[in-house]
């Protein structure tokens, strides 16, 4: 059994969004991975805007392969969710509240989940090819001269992902070691 | 004496980066498959499913298997009768990697500089391993290896006197630290012996073996299957999110060593374990 969401991702959806529920995420989500959140982060110490407007919005840890002609996007599937940690806590104080990737957080990280009362969801690794079918829409917005390491305002469509950290902390990963 | 032309080499390269992307090794896809029947884990058995759809839908609609397209491994063994005409081998080696990332809309995933960080746009430079053996063949592997897996792997330098028990710990220790990062169901390539360089370069070797073909040293392939037993137990499983199925294949390599040492490597797989092998 699958929740539907639709972003913008507000906070009074949260109570809704339990570890371990399947979810189908539909609407605009922004792709964002190493580099981006490099930049965004020295954006945000610089006090400089940006590039989307991250309150009730989800991140999407993903740089996909290129398109063929006639295709959407490439393969789209989730990238290792822990090289960000880094850079997380001070994105989900500016209203982040949503982020889809795969794999274990930092501590730091889930206490900021917490604090903001925002989520984590884990959509399948190595699926890229399944999961790109999802997205319907898809254009750079930031960060073009990064490739596939660009943002990516992304419209995707019952996108299947499964709540692995939800606003009160309750960690899958965890109930599971 | 036989010639081989860097064209042919050239293309080859192209032809096997392609096809290593699209369409996984059928041992590596009927090791998903039989996961898929045995696992118990309700979350387990949807994430396997949708590997299977996934492997379907990338050779249907020619989409990648998975985004990361790896950064390119290469073995390549070239008989001592063979002579390379029309340029250097390196550089055809590299040809054949731009070519392939490109024709095959594949992800470019490699940068110059480990610091600076500038994406090179052709997933060049590959990382090549030569070996020179007897005969005038020449047999390519090809073994596009995605970073997430990569970053989980590692290398322990061990006592003699840690014996096969060590070995165990540090195997079981790197997959318990790699859990969900490195999507499971993951292979696990092991390197016992040599120096320090070369148990690395022998557990990547291990991965390119087929998972169902064990050591041919009755006391290796214990321990193989010891160990994938022994991951199959740890409740990792698929996508990390718990199950029997944490692992396809434990493959080992061994190398004679020094006596005062025991190194290990441990290079981890993700489920795209992707490798071609092709002899000109």
């Amino acid at each position: 059994m699958e929740k539907q969401i639709h972003t913008p991702l507000t906070k009074d959806k949260m109570k809704d969004l339990k570890a371990g529920d399947y979810v189908c995420i539909t609407g605009i989500i922004y792709s964002a991975r190493d580099a981006a959140h490099k930049r965004m982060y020295e954006a945000v110490m610089a006090g400089e805007d940006l590039p989307f407007s991250i309150k009730d919005n989800i991140i999407y840890y993903m740089g996909p392969s290129p398109a063929r002609s006639g295709q959407i996007i490439g393969s789209a599937g989730p990238t290792t969710a822990s090289r960000m940690d880094k850079y997380t806590p001070r994105l989900l104080d500016m209203g982040l509240s949503g982020m889809i990737g795969k794999g274990i957080r930092s501590k730091e990280v889930v206490e900021s989940i917490i604090k903001n009362k925002a989520v984590y969801f884990a959509a399948t690794g190595g699926a890229g090819a399944l999961l790109s079918k999802c997205i319907k829409k898809s254009k750079v917005i930031a960060y073009d001269e990064l490739g596939t390491e660009a943002v990516h305002e992304l419209y995707v469509e019952s996108f299947p992902v499964i709540v692995a950290i939800d606003s009160k902390g309750n960690n899958l990963y965890n109930q599971i070691s | 004496m036989r010639r081989i032309n860097t064209e042919e080499i050239i293309t080859n390269i192209k032809e096997m980066c392609i096809e290593a992307n699209y369409k996984l090794a059928s041992d590596v896809e009927n090791g998903i498959r039989d996961a898929y029947d045995k696992e118990s884990s309700r979350i387990g058995k949807r994430v396997l499913g949708q590997l299977l759809d996934n492997l379907e839908i990338a050779q249907k609609d020619l989409i990648p298997i998975c985004q990361d397209t790896g950064m390119t491994i290469v073995f390549i063994t070239i008989g001592q009768e063979v002579h390379i005409e029309g340029g250097s081998l390196e550089e055809a080696i590299n040809e054949g990697i731009r070519r392939g990332y490109q024709e095959g809309y594949l992800r470019k995933s490699v940068v110059s500089d480990p610091l600076i960080r500038e994406n090179t746009k052709n997933n060049t430079p590959g990382i090549i391993h030569y070996n020179i053996v007897p005969g005038d063949k020449l047999k390519i592997t090809i073994a596009p290896k995605g970073f997430g897996s990569e970053n989980m792997s590692r290398i322990y330098m061990l006592k003699p006197s840690d014996e096969e028990e060590g070995i165990k710990k540090a195997v079981i220790e790197t997959v318990r630290l790699a859990g969900s990062n490195a999507c499971p169901p993951i292979v696990v390539g092991v390197g016992i012996g040599g120096s320090f360089e070369k148990c690395a370069v022998l557990a990547k070797y291990a991965l390119t073996r087929d998972i169902n073909i064990r050591s041919d040293k009755p006391h290796i392939r214990r321990l193989e299957e010891e160990l994938l037993t022994a991951i199959n137990n740890m409740n990792i499983g698929p996508a990390g999110l718990g199950g029997r199925t944490t692992a396809l294949g434990v493959n080992i390599e061994t190398y004679p060593t020094h006596i005062a040492g025991l190194p290990v490597a441990v290079n981890i797989s993700c489920h795209a374990n992707r490798h071609v092998k092709r002899e000109i």
